[in-house]
């Protein structure tokens, strides 16, 4: 039977036994002029979960296990000669001609050899899909029995299933926990075995990267270079001019919002400017080559600047609209947090609304304001989808705005999209990026929330 | 203060030295006003720019130019032994039928030069569309009839005047002007909706593209993503605003959590990358990848919505629950849960927006395949629509400029339509206590 198939027959079974042993309950109660423990729902809940749980389990197991497995007995069909020394991308490629063949959707010339693999791979899982089928049924329906034994009024199911809920609820808390980890695990080893073949000080240090080479192993200077600075500096670029926009552009507009515009305005006001923050990032990488990079060249050509149609400018400019929402809606909550006492003081001396603003307001919600950029910052660098569009591919080590440079998660995409080899540098030093990025935002975020927090206590 | 003995101040010094200052002071604060309201309409005025520019480039996807032509359904050519057989009938070449009825149009083409471009006129569907409309009615075979077909992408981006002014034109597309301008006089070009646009998967060719197989790849990522995050979420808040006991295994969630909302999403596609694909081999580019990585990444913003939603409802639910002998658990799930749902479905809905629009982390787990098919299953190669504006961002033929405008548009309306809803339900159904 199919996994799918096998899925909802199990679900389908605990319902009929939910009901069942509902209907159950309820008559025993009647019957036997007992009062029962739990409400007749819980004896079904009870009965359902032992239904369900064994056969999905197995299913589960089966989904993360049958895969490795299955290749494994096709592979140990194959002579000798194909895998020794053949590198895991060969293998690869094995493995699919081997699937292909067993579902007889291969075309071309057949190797004897990866027949008589492709043969024992459906044949394997011919057997898989009918132990499947009867270990998961036979669990289930044990897990009925077994419940339905302990159907009788003294029973606790209400505990019972209250427990099972818990569980569950605390599994499903710590899934945040489980995804922290797992980031950081994935991205963390296989940065360690990047660093086992480039030097982390050479990483760290070096003022040129261009993993391209390294993709000929042959050649001289096959090694590639691989040193970060030149991303971190082309990314701080472009977040920089983001900034330079989106702080003005917010924080002017969050103060008009909070402090002089009227009810109405700001009604309408507000949620455009926030529709910025919705559109998703691809679009904006779109806008900016297509319209802000194109417009910008012409401008410069008119004054006679030089300005590369793949310039920081550009990308950054287009990131700072994105991230004027940020700064603008995080700000206007903390001006709104201040006290309408202090307002109150500074007007009562005589204080013009713009003094009072820029003299009490602004420095009382100052650090509310500045986790708030510091958030949007983090947003900046970890902004993909119009770098990836919009600014260059060369790692040019410049702080020109006006040039090409390019990022951190530019040179990600671009070195895992397409072939990916995870013995070779060029995509392991993909995971590498993403750790310092991990840790830059990380860093930057914990500092904000810190920031953040502490203020949000002040005034309340 | 200490100097206010040696110069005594009279209140007439005081009044004057405000009034010196006052005007400088009026017009400070008519321009910091000024200000603030200039960035409010930038900001706005950025909006409309980005609006503007992307429904003025994209609508004119939705029409693609047709040509009517007077096509013999040559028994010779389609079912030359007469059969009828649908095998015959599909592998017959349909391109000789229009070529040799724009031959009867343009009589006066001649070179090989000229004939190629000719040949080159119509587009690739337009060899599809005469094959089903032969296969679906053979009685065809045999007569003549006037067809709309769809011309060649280049043909149809200078009929919409896309290719730029004349004098940018080059001598191919000037013959193609002149060709257009003939059958536009015999009343032959009109514009029709683009259901190709909609219907079709990618194709290399722009006239054939479309994003019904992004669209489904999209619905198959997000029912994934849906039915992962909004249970998971639901459970995680409800155990941490309802159950978790004060202490640092909760702090640690909660920290957790609040990182995990603003880790670059870029860096979910490098999990999904080692974890799913490469430790547990699920299949590449499959939508199933796809949902798991965009479930972790929009399970904080359901958490957090969810948990203010819980929080929300007032202590005295609780305590009557509890007060009629409903132990926790039931509390819970009978009474302050449904109260919660506006609030969870509000958070829920922007979460799923946000997750509609993200493409860095599906690049990374190989959504970027050039995929034609329509995907069918959860584990078939897909691609979702925010990847394909990428992909189609990226190719360097015109037709497909206007095509990626177009695309998002659609994407943006798919948005307005799931951020609309949400404002709906949180104006109906929320209640304030």
């Amino acid at each position: 039977m199919e996994k799918s198939t096998l899925f909802l027959l199990i679900l389908l079974g605990s319902t009929i036994a939910y009901m069942r042993t509902t209907w159950r309950a309820r008559t025993l109660a009647e019957t036997s002029g007992r009062k029962l423990h739990s409400l007749p729902g819980f004896y079904g809940y009870y009965t359902a979960l032992w239904c369900a749980l064994p056969g999905l389990l197995l299913l589960l197991l089966w989904l993360l296990g049958e895969g490795s497995l299955l290749t494994a007995g096709a592979l140990a069909r194959l002579p000798e000669s194909f895998l020794d020394g053949a590198a895991p991308e060969k293998i690869q490629l094995l493995v699919n001609d081997i699937k292909s063949i067993a579902q007889g959707s291969f075309e071309g010339q057949i190797d004897p050899a990866i027949q008589m693999a492709a043969d024992r791979f459906s044949e394997l899982t011919q057997w898989s899909r009918i132990l499947l089928t009867v270990l998961s049924i036979t669990a289930s329906l044990s897990g009925l029995l077994f419940a339905q034994t302990r159907i009788n009024p003294d029973f606790r199911a209400r505990n019972h299933v209250e427990t099972v809920v818990r569980v569950v609820l605390i599994g499903c808390a710590l899934t945040a926990i489980f995804t922290t980890v797992g980031i950081v695990l994935s991205v963390l080893i296989e940065s360690l075995r990047f660093f086992n073949m480039v030097p982390i000080t050479d990483f760290l240090f070096g003022l040129k990267w261009s993993p391209q080479i390294a993709m000929r192993a042959d050649q001289a200077g096959s090694s590639g270079a691989f040193g970060v600075i030149p991303l971190l500096l082309g990314t701080l670029l472009i977040s920089t001019v983001a900034l330079v926009v989106a702080v003005p552009i917010g924080l002017l507009s969050a103060i008009y919002l909070s402090e002089y515009a009227t009810p109405n305005f700001r009604a309408i006001a507000k949620p455009l400017i926030e529709i910025l923050a919705g559109i998703p990032t691809v679009v904006y990488g779109f806008f900016a080559a297509l319209v802000v990079a194109p417009f910008l060249r012409n401008m410069g050509a008119e004054i006679g600047l030089e300005i590369s149609s793949e310039s920081a400018l550009a990308a950054g400019l287009v990131m700072g609209i994105m991230i004027i929402p940020f700064v603008s809606s995080l700000s206007d909550d903390f001006i709104n947090a201040v006290p309408q006492s202090l307002r109150d003081g500074a007007y009562a001396l005589g204080a013009t609304q713009s003094e009072t603003i820029r003299q009490v307001v602004i420095p009382a919600a100052l650090p509310g304001i500045v986790g708030g950029i510091l958030l949007a910052a983090s947003r900046a660098i970890g902004e993909t989808m119009i770098v990836v569009m919009a600014a260059g591919l060369s790692a040019n080590l410049t702080l020109n705005p006006l040039a090409a440079v390019t990022t951190v998660t530019t040179q990600i995409v671009t070195l895992l999209v397409g072939d990916q080899e995870f013995d070779s540098p060029k995509t392991l030093a993909a995971f590498a990026l993403g750790l310092i990025l991990f840790i830059l935002t990380l860093c930057l975020n914990i500092l904000a929330l810190r920031i953040v927090r502490k203020y949000r206590e002040q005034y309340e | 203060m200490s100097d206010s003995s040696h110069q005594p101040l009279s209140r007439g010094h005081t009044h004057d030295i405000v009034m010196a200052g006052l005007a400088k002071r009026r017009s400070a604060e008519k321009r910091f006003r000024l200000f603030g309201l200039a960035s409010i309409v930038a900001g706005l005025i950025f909006l409309l720019v980005l609006f503007v520019s992307i429904i003025g480039n994209g609508y004119s996807a939705f029409t693609y130019a047709n040509v009517a032509l007077d096509i013999t359904f040559d028994q010779a050519v389609i079912d030359p032994e007469g059969h009828r057989n649908p095998g015959t009938l599909a592998a017959a070449d349909y391109d000789t039928l229009w070529k040799a009825s724009l031959e009867k149009l343009f009589p006066d083409v001649t070179g090989r030069q000229q004939k190629r471009a000719l040949n080159a006129f119509m587009g690739f569907s337009a060899d599809k569309r005469l094959k089903d409309m032969v296969i679906g009615d053979p009685s065809l075979i045999g007569t003549t009839k006037t067809v709309w077909l769809p011309v060649d992408d280049t043909i149809d981006m200078l009929i919409k005047g896309k290719l730029g002014k004349e004098e940018e034109l080059n001598e191919r597309h000037l013959l193609d002007q002149a060709w257009i301008k003939t059958l536009q006089d015999q009343n032959r070009i009109r514009s029709s909706f683009n259901r190709e646009f909609f219907t079709n998967g990618d194709s290399r060719e722009p006239e054939a593209a479309g994003i019904w197989g992004a669209v489904t790849g999209s619905a198959l990522t997000l029912l994934i993503t849906i039915g992962l995050s909004l249970p998971i979420g639901i459970a995680a808040a409800i155990y941490l605003e309802e159950f978790a006991p004060r202490n640092r295994w909760t702090d640690l969630i909660e920290v957790n959590i609040n990182n995990l909302a603003a880790v670059p999403s870029i860096v979910f596609g490098l999990l999904g990358l080692a974890v799913f694909i490469n430790f547990f081999g699920l299949p590449r580019s499959s939508p199933l990848v796809g949902g798991l990585v965009l479930t972790l990444m929009t399970l904080p913003v359901i958490i957090i919505a969810a948990r203010s939603a819980l929080k929300s409802v007032p202590p005295s639910v609780r305590e009557a629950a509890l007060g009629i002998g409903a132990s926790p658990v039931q509390m819970v799930f009978d009474h302050v849960l449904p109260l919660a749902v506006p609030g969870i479905m509000t958070g829920a809905i922007i979460g799923t927006a946000r997750a509609l629009g993200e493409s860095a982390p599906l690049l990374m787990i190989g959504m970027v395949a050039f995929i034609v098919d329509i995907p069918k299953t959860f584990t078939s190669a897909a691609t979702v629509l925010p990847v394909q504006i990428y992909l189609w961002a990226d190719s360097p033929e015109r037709a497909f400029n206007e095509r990626t405008s177009a695309a998002i548009m659609v994407l943006l309306a798919f948005l307005m339509i799931m951020n609309g809803f949400a404002v709906y339900v949180r104006r109906r159904y929320e209640r304030r206590w």
